[in-house]
């Protein structure tokens, strides 16, 4: 068996310590990396720097270990869904940093592809470009954004094998494969672990190589948030 | 008479084009996709990634694994496909999106929008709108000319709010007109049926240029 594959998830984590950066794949509740999130809740790790599209719900996602005060920094886009979160951000105990989502993808992207920094048209003229070079191209101004890295990255996929390679489903996909290439661990969880030689290379949508460790989660929850249905509206 | 919220977005459908790649935002927005000119060829994107959104799911459709950027569970149309944020933004920043379509807090003569943050309130943070309306090849936005709580004026010659985008703007359609961003300022292109351009004007801090063929909405 390959030395990435772990038996669980509170195996998987046995080596993240408090102060660490952690990426969170997901958007919203979908594709969260819900087994590790659950497994750093239990483990109680503390002053993490947190980047995740969203900040979950507060008893779902990363809701759950931020009741539980074990985040320092939050790298997020968009918060609203989350009430306990507001609590500790105007208490002070929560940092912040609201990033335009476009500019979070890209900034993680590079992180993973080595590249420092990029310009980017979104933000110029905003709050955002506070404190950040801006330069024209052709006429336009771009701001000067940075590339995110991490200690970790907790990703989640619905099919990979021993070597890490792995396949997203549907809009699970959304941050999982630029953060599984920026995160100096990227921890997997899927719902299927198959051999080797199963999965169609072809249809590979993050390859090994970025992947240290995986595991299969055992009760996918797969909260929805808004459930929509036909005639609803 | 005011528009409807329905009829606001039906008016911003008028400029849904065949072969158009559109992004909708959440809320009113989002309702533009029920008044799409049927015969017209038009894929929705939404951010989180999916090209051909197609609608809400019946129960034997749902699947948590499917949502849109409004976390509301969608179903996709034949042809569609699914990519990553980087993808996405790439399609958003790169030109390759034809329209989005916004709600506003404030939009200024100059087409500058502010929807994302009010100073001294909680901030949820900006999402994906800064990163549509740098990118896409053409900005609408569909908002309440004024407060409906205390009156406030929204178009104005200034934002007052911080910005979500710098001379963005294309189209403004709200409860009481239809208003270009053009070089000197607010076009008032369409006005709604039962109100007259000084009622308008009197309810818009901007200085309004009115289009000589300016006309009520829906007509």
């Amino acid at each position: 068996m390959s030395k990435k594959v772990f038996k669980n998830a509170d195996e998987a984590i046995f080596d993240v310590k408090d102060g660490v950066s952690i990426m969170f794949g997901g958007f919203g509740l979908c594709g969260i990396p819900e087994h590790l999130i659950a497994a750093l809740r239990k483990k109680g790790t503390k002053s993490l720097t947190c980047m995740s599209n969203n900040a979950g719900v507060n008893d779902f996602g990363l809701g759950i270990i931020m009741v539980n005060h074990q985040i320092k920094k939050m790298i997020a886009s968009y918060v609203g869904e989350n009430e306990i979160f507001e609590k500790q951000f105007l208490s002070g105990e929560l940092e912040v940093e609201l990033v335009p989502q476009g500019t979070f993808a890209e900034r993680i992207r590079a992180g993973g592809a080595g590249i420092p920094a990029f310009y980017t048209p979104t933000g110029v003229g905003t709050l955002v470009a506070q404190g950040k070079e801006t330069k024209e191209f052709e006429g336009r101004s771009y701001l000067l954004e940075k590339a995110l890295k991490a200690d970790f990255s907790f990703v989640k996929a619905w099919k990979g094998d021993p070597y890490g390679n792995l396949i997203y489903r549907k809009t699970t996909r959304n941050f999982n494969p630029m953060m599984a290439t920026a995160g100096k661990i990227t921890i997997a969880e899927v719902e299927e672990l198959v051999a080797l030689g199963e999965l169609d290379p072809d249809q590979v949508h993050t390859p090994g190589v970025f992947v240290q460790r995986i595991f299969k989660g055992t009760k996918f929850e797969k909260r929805i948030e808004n459930k929509t249905m036909q005639g609803m509206n | 008479m005011a528009l409807s919220r329905d009829q606001i977005v039906q008016r911003i459908a008028k400029e849904i084009k065949d072969g158009y790649t559109v992004n909708l935002g959440i809320g009113m927005p989002t309702l533009v996709a029920n008044f799409i000119p049927p015969g017209l060829d038009v894929t929705l994107q939404s951010e989180n990634g999916i090209l051909g959104l197609g609608p809400f799911p019946s129960e034997k459709e749902l699947d948590p694994d499917c949502i849109n950027a409004g976390k509301q569970t969608v179903t996709t149309l034949p042809g569609a496909s699914y990519f990553s944020s980087a993808d996405s933004f790439a399609m958003v920043r790169g030109g390759h999106v034809d329209l989005t379509v916004l709600g506003a807090m404030q939009v200024d003569e100059k087409g500058n929008l502010a929807n994302w943050m009010i100073p001294g309130k909680m901030v949820k943070g900006m999402g994906g709108a800064m990163d549509l309306v740098a990118g896409a090849k053409k900005v609408i936005v569909a908002m309440q000319h004024c407060d409906k709580k205390n009156g406030e004026k929204k178009i104005l010659t200034k934002c007052t709010l911080p910005l979500t985008g710098l001379a963005v703007v294309n189209l403004i359609v709200t409860d009481f007109a239809v208003m270009e961003v053009i070089k000197d300022g607010l076009l008032l292109r369409e006005h709604a049926p039962d109100m007259t351009i000084a009622q308008i004007q009197e309810q818009t801090e901007a200085k309004l240029i009115v289009a000589k063929d300016v006309k009520p909405i829906g007509h």
